[in-house]
């Protein structure tokens, strides 16, 4: 394409006059801890581009997104880069306020194949739009309490064998400790229902929107059938996730396993339970249940002043390996970056799961990860699909007939 | 042909005398119409229209009524939050009144003294910021380290899930929201008997009426249109509920969304779902709740008061 050539030469000439003169201010909006990343990069950046300054813009998780909806209705207020968590990728891809990365003058599609393949396809919209560069991941992996554990006589390997043992074993360690097998039953319907989807299907639809939710999908009725039996075997403690009971838990070894991204590792021994260093191991999920959780993205609003910046920011903030590493140091962001996972650091024992080689393990977990299709009726379902195993968990309510409501009201919501 | 009047001399006087007001008046008007009614008119036509702030401003789509068909449908949440709404606002609201009243009768004439410590006291919880509560409250309730059960165990009872039983989550939340409102209602009763001139007291008493009766026959109807005004108040507010379940719970309204209120919900669905269109449906259909409410609320009063 000639026009798309002369584009990219006059942007090639632009960025080097840039280069030799002109100061830049660069707005980058972003959330924690990404921020601390970004921080910790920034002296390397400017070094690097002395005349362009960053002007980092760090709100709150919710407060971030919420201001970034607000701007991309309006198309005011937008920063040149935007940082985007995975739980809000699939639906900003879905609107129309963001630079398709696959067209010039980004051509990002020669950089996909650098990228752990899955975080390519959530950055990507229906209509193949490429929207976000991933810069870190959630590899999926299963935490366990080797203490607890030992003290039952159970062999991980077993729990990891299959979802039947995994509730097995658990019935073991409450006899034999007293200690609860997981948080929360939803735990286990929540990771059953990521796992071992087919291609081309999503958690809730498939490519084609069609809904997958209902009582005939073999995946849902396990899921929530898994969950029933871990409840009704009082192997759960009934704790939700981030609240004082979790981290309680954490401390003084009460539940003895954790299904989490890797990331809850650097959580656990910076804050949560940094008296526990060496009690913790970690292991692939059962039944082989590759899955992702977390990550995060950096996009390029349409109305963006500086895109041509920004786009040289990402770039450093992504394809670079020397910042890929310093943000996975700062505070454990995984890479999205492939040839960074292979840095040495990578290889190291990690002290608090008391010298495991944990980060290999998360890196093949990230490339067995399969791409999940992401809807933007996702969060819908999701509430409507908690609403009903609540009902099945704790009013006993038919495990069918739960999935036939759910189908029914999301599909009333999804237009 | 009439002739046309010669342009008069302009005058900074006559000018400002004309034109001043207006202008004075103006950053209301200016303020209103950018925040109140510009909002008020865009989501009554976003409420006929599907629409995600991410398609940016002008794709929305026409839809007519289905916004506030899928509200009114029998299987969407918007009944059940408006159900969790109703009933935290009874469980909380009437206890509210049913304290407030004979608590500031008594404050009013055993504890004149006192009355300045009573009404700052009383009012403190409302001008509590709404974290600060929920933590305290989240603290509180907390199933294996909080206070409630620690007390309930030194007595033999297993403890309770205060925040994870469907059951009990709208009583939990309905007792912060009594605890945060009841001494508000209190100041506005004290207020009201205030209001109240001793001689119908004194009057009472030399014809020999006692406390009871005084509080039954004078107080109570004297005090008509304080209660009326609280009452008002009362079920605008709960049927607004939104902070205290919102920190308690977060947003998804606690275990199988029992704490799930219906402005909670319409959040939800607007900034988390980006379902503009039919959350701006559900706010006039909660409107039109809380308008029949209070119509219904002046009716009883209006008419009861006739009748005397």
């Amino acid at each position: 394409m000639k026009k798309s050539a002369a584009f990219a030469l006059a942007t090639a000439l632009l960025l080097g006059t840039a280069h030799a003169q002109e100061k830049v201010t660069l707005t980058v909006a972003a959330f924690p801890s990404l921020d601390s990343a970004i921080k910790a990069i920034l002296p390397a950046w400017t070094k690097l581009h002395p005349n362009v300054t960053i002007n980092l813009q760090a709100q709150q998780f919710a407060d971030h997104h919420n201001a970034m909806t607000t701007a991309l209705a309006t198309g005011q207020g937008l920063p040149d880069v935007m940082a985007i968590e995975i739980g809000y990728v699939g639906k900003f891809a879905e609107g129309q306020g963001l630079e398709n990365l696959n067209s010039a003058p980004y051509n990002a599609a020669q950089y996909k194949k650098l990228f752990t393949p899955f975080t390519i396809a959530q950055a990507t919209s229906a209509d193949g739009r490429f929207i976000a560069m991933p810069t870190d991941i959630g590899p999926g992996t299963f935490f366990y309490r080797k203490d607890v554990l030992d003290k039952a006589g159970v062999n991980p390997l077993t729990m990891q064998s299959s979802w039947e043992n995994y509730i097995a074993s658990g019935k073991k360690i409450k006899q034999k400790t007293g200690a609860y097998l997981v948080n929360t039953a939803a735990s286990v319907y929540n990771l059953v229902i990521r796992t071992n989807l087919k291609s081309g299907e999503g958690i809730y639809f498939d490519k084609q929107n069609t809904l997958l939710v209902g009582p005939d999908n073999a995946r849902f009725v396990r899921a929530m059938t898994l969950a029933k039996q871990v409840r009704d075997a009082g192997l759960d403690a009934k704790i939700g996730e981030w609240s004082n009971e979790w981290y309680d838990a954490f401390k003084k070894g009460t539940v003895a396993t954790q299904f989490s991204g890797a990331w809850l590792q650097g959580a656990l021994q910076n804050w949560m339970a940094p008296d526990t260093k060496g009690l913790w191991r970690v292991q692939n999920l059962p039944e082989k249940g590759f899955a992702s959780w977390g990550g995060s993205f950096y996009a390029v609003p349409s109305k963006a002043k500086n895109k041509q910046w920004a786009w040289e920011f990402i770039k450093f903030m992504t394809l670079n390996q020397g910042s890929q590493i310093t943000a996975f140091k700062d505070n454990g962001a995984f890479p999205a970056l492939i040839a960074a996972q292979k840095d040495k650091a990578f290889s190291e024992p990690v002290e608090f799961l008391g010298g495991q080689k944990a980060r290999v393990l998360w890196r093949d977990a990230a490339a067995k990860t399969q791409p999940i299709d992401v809807n933007k009726y996702d969060s819908i379902a999701d509430q409507i699909l908690q609403t009903e195993l609540t009902n099945v968990l704790e009013q006993g309510k038919d495990v069918k007939q739960a999935l036939a409501d759910a189908r029914a009201q999301i599909a009333r919501r999804a237009r | 042909m009439s002739q046309r009047a010669a342009p008069r001399t302009w005058s900074y006087t006559r000018f400002q005398q004309r034109f001043a007001p207006y202008l004075f008046v103006s950053p209301f008007f200016i303020l209103f119409a950018i925040f109140g009614l510009f909002p008020l008119i865009f989501s009554l036509f976003l409420a006929f229209h599907l629409w995600s702030p991410l398609d940016g401003v002008g794709n929305w789509k026409f839809v007519g009524f289905e916004n506030f068909q899928l509200a009114l449908g029998p299987t969407d949440m918007f009944w059940k939050s408006l159900k969790n709404t109703v009933w935290i606002g009874l469980l909380s609201g009437i206890p509210q009144h049913l304290v407030a009243l004979p608590l500031a009768f008594i404050i009013h004439h055993s504890l004149r003294r006192f009355q300045g410590t009573f009404s700052t006291i009383l009012f403190l919880p409302y001008i509590t910021n709404a974290v600060a509560i929920a933590i305290v409250f989240a603290t509180l309730y907390s199933e294996r380290l909080g206070i409630l059960n620690y007390l309930g165990g030194q007595l033999g009872l297993d403890p309770v899930r205060w925040l994870g039983d469907p059951n009990l989550v709208p009583y939990s939340v309905a007792a912060v929201v009594f605890w945060r409102y009841v001494g508000w209602n209190t100041v506005l009763y004290l207020s009201g008997l205030q209001a109240i001139s001793e001689d119908v007291y004194e009057a009472a008493t030399v014809d020999g009426a006692n406390g009871w009766q005084k509080f039954w026959y004078i107080t109570l109807p004297l005090l008509r249109p304080m209660m009326f005004y609280a009452f008002t108040l009362t079920i605008v507010g709960s049927m607004q509920l939104f902070e205290e379940p919102f920190m308690l719970l977060n947003d998804g309204g606690g275990s199988g969304g029992a704490g799930l209120t219906s402005a909670m919900h319409i959040f939800n669905t607007a900034f988390r779902d980006l379902d503009m269109g039919y959350a701006s449906a559900m706010s006039w259909l909660l409107f039109l709740a809380i308008f029949t409410l209070s119509m219904l609320n002046n009716y009883l009063f209006s008419r009861d008061g006739g009748n005397r």
